[in-house]
């Protein structure tokens, strides 16, 4: 059961986006519980179903994940909607980003930047193969598609690091190749 | 154009544009911004763009990397938002979209290999560096523990290791 979402809480939406976009340390997702207390638990706007469908599309959709915030402020409110939790979740963030980034390129030489580069380098790097691996795993769990499924992957890596192609044939390769069934 | 291409990975396809094919930027300084890009609150792509798009063209060129990494992809996922229920019944539609998520992992795990160089000439060392990056790998991808608590937890300890590390190299040239 959804609740009527009225023109009148508007600020009140854009606010909270407001808000969490400063929490969103490792990436909109990571605030996706918060936001699944406010649309589905509290306010009734959303149903459990809207919301898990919302950031199916956004990770199945090409472009960052951080899209399932404006498909979610659509199901809520339609284009004003999309729009404020859009702008809500990506002007803070954007503007801190901005700043600190400016701030750490001047510094680039003191040994507290110097550190902060070396030190997060394999970090990122580990993060750079979690990835990998947890888009990997669905392929890897699944028999029906696992043959197919790790060789594509497999193909994927060899033709980035052996040639100079552009990831978009690959990906059109891919869609041809799933599409056909042998993925 | 760049965030359209980005199935799952915009971040491949960044960094190989910006770095294999244009030679913008340096492995190293791809990484350096990245994890920054990480730390700070945000989507990390957007943040990327912005300020590899800041850093070269100011903050023209920053308004201009968020909007190209995100106005076209916005308005397709509209779209999509609108018809989903329809599309999600083709098998050849599922299909497909299964083919792109398996380039989209290959892509992922070809960046990180390919950033596995850059550890060479990392302060701490080869065995340090593996022995975090292994960390990192072990708790997001198999304990499942929150990036945000990998993120803060693991960087602020890499980075006191490193400073000290850099300190001990400077003491003994």
């Amino acid at each position: 059961m959804t609740a009527a979402f009225m023109l009148s809480d508007l600020p009140e939406f854009f606010l909270h986006f407001l808000t969490l976009s400063l929490l969103s340390i490792g990436g909109a997702m990571s605030t996706a519980p918060e936001m699944h207390r406010l649309l589905v638990h509290d306010r009734g706007w959303l149903t459990d179903a809207d919301f898990t469908t919302a950031i199916a599309l956004a990770q199945a959709a090409p472009g960052p994940n951080v899209l399932f915030v404006p498909v979610l402020g659509f199901q809520v409110a339609g284009l004003p909607g999309a729009a404020a939790a859009f702008v809500g979740i990506l002007l803070p963030s954007t503007l801190l980003s901005l700043g600190v980034s400016r701030w750490g390129s001047r510094r680039r030489d003191t040994p507290a930047v110097r550190a902060f580069t070396a030190g997060l380098a394999p970090v990122t790097v580990g993060l750079m193969f979690s990835s990998g691996w947890v888009l990997a795993l669905p392929f890897v769990r699944e028999p029906a598609h696992r043959v197919g499924g790790i060789v594509l992957i497999a193909a994927t890596v060899v033709a980035m690091l052996r040639t100079r192609l552009a990831p978009i044939w690959l990906i059109a390769l891919g869609a041809v190749a799933g599409a056909l069934g042998w993925a | 154009m760049l965030a359209l291409q980005g199935f799952g990975g915009v971040l491949a396809v960044a960094q190989r544009e910006l770095v294999d094919r244009r030679g913008w930027l340096t492995r190293e300084e791809f990484i350096a911004a990245y994890s920054l890009a990480q730390l700070l609150p945000g989507p990390n792509v957007v943040n990327l763009s912005l300020m590899l798009g800041d850093r070269f063209f100011g903050w023209r060129g920053a308004f201009a990397a968020i909007s190209g990494m995100l106005l076209a992809p916005l308005v397709l996922v509209l779209v999509l938002a609108a018809s989903y229920n329809r599309l999600s019944d083709y098998p050849l539609v599922a299909g497909a979209l299964r083919g792109m998520g398996a380039v989209a992992a290959g892509l992922m795990l070809a960046m990180g290999f390919k950033m596995l160089g850059t550890l060479r000439r990392n302060p701490m060392g080869l065995v340090l560096c593996a022995l975090l990056g292994l960390a990192t790998l072990v708790a997001v991808a198999v304990l499942r523990v929150p990036l945000a608590w990998v993120v803060i937890g693991f960087g602020v300890f890499a980075w006191g290791l490193a400073r000290w590390c850099l300190a001990q190299q400077e003491r003994q040239p």
